[in-house]
């Protein structure tokens, strides 16, 4: 960290030293999550969901070695492993429906994760690097959730993965060869069930990866905070531990009792029940979506049901729903505006709320039936997505006049700075004087 | 080592771009296999023709085979519905295309598709008795809204192209062989 009063690593034992001068890795732990790393005093509950999407990565790659163990990625037995796993593996249950929920849990944590960035511009200078591969980190994750529900072999898995492959089918001249090549035959079977499970193996450890980088990013400028107001003075920060240790421990446990409240009381409720029937080539079910996290993304898919600017539609519907994730990359470029909390910004405020409520009927709209009503206001909340991110929130940050920023996260915390002083030429020595006096 | 010739090249530059030239054509080489074993299989290649006999399929019936591990729907069209079809011939179609053109000389009543919306590769539903079979008498992919007509012809909803007709010929009077 590049506070100057940030504490040093002090080994104490001579083992400590000896470890320290070999390999410093203690000393890496004390500075990126321990006592070295100085962090705003004033970060509320939505500054959790770092560590617990970080929780939940763990958790996934230990069931998922787990569930490995004990399934085949054949198409033959496939739907029977899972079965095996279900009814004949000790603990086997508590292993898939932890790692089934744990999907959906680290989908509900890291879109508080992001929604936190929107509303506080967690992306904004110099903060640009960290968001940038925190939607690399969320492309990765789609991928990975994507492959995993196609492993237990159901109809939805089937049928999952027949319709997203056919997404790449919808490019122009290269699309088919291309889907047959991702597939490995003409319709998704052993071949894409196999290298399925191969890289749904590997991607949770590139993920890994990227969250490394994530954090070494993260900890050049030091974490944002609810003030938006960058840290000036060793009074702004608190130590990560015990601080934030402790508070991002008793997150952990509330999040837990839901989580734990889901895998055994509503182990099923996010899944959908088709995929307890054994996938079938011939047969495809009365209606097929996705799991509920791609929901939104999905309603942009479906929203296309006619030729855009010459652009056919069902390529215009790939290429929307690519679109609405890959915008995320140039946000930090759109919102030009130097304020960054929503706090001290009541218009931009005002559209993010709206903009949930867009998301939140896209969720709704992605479950549905394609059928009217849903198609048209599927259409309408789609338009205002893309609006929102190119039109209405570059406007805001010209046009807005933000209400007054605290001096200091030491102001906005206790009210009162008393090292605060006025830029310019109120800094002068008699003011200075006066105000230490 | 400093070994110039006349024009002020370096034997090392030579050695430097021919070495780095030659790894480079080499990786690419090891690239090749290394996408090519995603591609279908000799097992999956080899299963690509299917045999259909139509004589068993009575009017305004329709049958599903298997063809590449996905559904084949052959129909055998009422005269009522080959009417039909070829009235809307000259319809705005988004892929115009004729009954005639989507048949077979002399077999106009066999209509011979891939059961595969060509949206995004589901199942149409309207080739089995009782099924939704869409605002145009044909099929109707459930997932995302697209209507057929009569004769597997794309007329609404996302779907770009009409059920592709696979290439097909009939080798006996009762026979078709796809693919």
């Amino acid at each position: 960290m590049s506070f100057p009063w940030a504490k040093c690593y002090e080994p104490n034992t001579a083992i400590e030293r000896w470890l320290d001068e070999r390999l410093p890795l203690p000393r890496l732990i004390y500075g990126c999550v321990g006592m070295g790393y100085p962090v705003p005093r004033n970060l509320n509950y939505m500054w959790n969901f770092g560590v617990l999407a970080g929780f939940f990565l763990f958790l996934q790659i230990i069931t998922g070695v787990i569930l490995a163990m004990h399934y085949a990625a054949n198409a033959d037995v496939a739907f029977a492993t899972t079965e095996h796993i279900m009814r004949n593996v000790n603990w086997g249950w508590l292993m898939r429906y932890a790692h089934a929920n744990g999907a959906s849990f680290f989908f509900i944590v890291i879109y508080l994760h992001i929604f936190r960035g929107f509303y506080y511009s967690s992306y904004k200078a110099p903060r640009e690097m960290i968001w940038l591969l925190g939607v690399v980190i969320f492309l990765l994750m789609m991928a990975t959730a994507f492959m995993g529900y196609v492993l237990p072999w159901g109809q939805m898995s089937f049928w999952g993965a027949k319709v997203i492959t056919g997404l790449f089918g919808a490019i122009p001249l290269v699309g088919e060869p291309l889907q047959v090549w991702l597939l490995g035959g003409f319709a998704p079977d052993n071949a894409a069930l196999n290298r399925f499970f191969s890289l749904h193996f590997l991607l949770p450890f590139v993920i890994a990866g990227v969250v490394i980088l994530h954090i070494w990013a993260l900890h050049i400028p030091g974490s944002s905070n609810p003030t938006g107001v960058e840290i000036k003075q060793e009074s702004d920060t608190v130590p990560f531990h015990p601080y934030y240790t402790a508070k991002d421990g008793f997150g952990l446990g509330l999040i837990l009792l839901f989580f734990a409240f889901m895998v055994f009381f509503l182990p099923n409720t996010l899944g959908h029940p088709d995929n307890y029937i054994e996938a079938n080539p011939l047969s495809t079910p009365a209606l097929i979506v996705p799991e509920w996290y791609f929901y939104p993304f999905y309603a942009i898919l479906r929203a296309f049901t006619f030729d855009f600017l010459f652009i056919p539609a069902k390529l215009m519907g790939v290429l929307a729903m690519f679109a609405s994730i890959l915008i995320w990359f140039i946000l930090p470029w759109l919102d030009k505006s130097p304020v960054r909390s929503a706090r001290f910004r009541p218009l931009y405020r005002t559209f993010f709320w709206v903009l949930m409520a867009d998301m939140a009927l896209l969720f709704y709209l992605g479950g549905a039936h394609a059928e009217e009503p849903y198609i048209m206001l599927s259409q309408i909340a789609t338009a205002y997505y893309f609006l929102h991110f190119l039109v209405i929130v570059p406007i805001i940050s010209q046009i807005e006049k933000p209400a007054p920023l605290p001096f200091s996260i030491t102001e906005a915390v206790l009210g009162k700075d008393d090292g605060a002083v006025l830029d310019g030429a109120d800094a002068t020595p008699a003011k200075l004087a006066g105000a230490s006096a | 080592m400093t070994e110039m010739m006349e024009d002020g090249v370096r034997r090392r530059d030579f050695i430097t771009i021919a070495a780095t030239g030659a790894g480079g054509v080499g990786a690419l080489g090891a690239v090749y296999p290394l996408v090519s074993q995603m591609a279908p299989s000799a097992d999956v290649l080899a299963e690509s023709t299917t045999e259909v006999d139509v004589s068993a399929i009575e009017e305004g019936q329709s049958i599903k085979a298997v063809f590449r591990k996905q559904p084949l729907f052959v129909k055998r069209l009422t005269a009522a519905e080959i009417e039909k079809a070829k009235s809307e011939d000259g319809a705005d179609l988004r892929e115009p295309e004729t009954l005639a053109d989507r048949t077979q000389e002399g077999h106009e009543d066999i209509l011979v598709v891939m059961g595969v919306c060509t949206h995004l590769g589901c199942v149409p539903l309207g080739a089995a008795e009782g099924e939704d079979k869409g605002e145009y008498d044909g099929y109707f992919c459930p997932c995302h809204g697209s209507h057929y007509d009569v004769a597997g012809r794309i007329r609404k909803g996302p779907a770009p192209t009409n059920l592709l007709v696979p290439e097909y010929a009939f080798t006996s009077d009762t026979v078709i062989q796809v693919g």
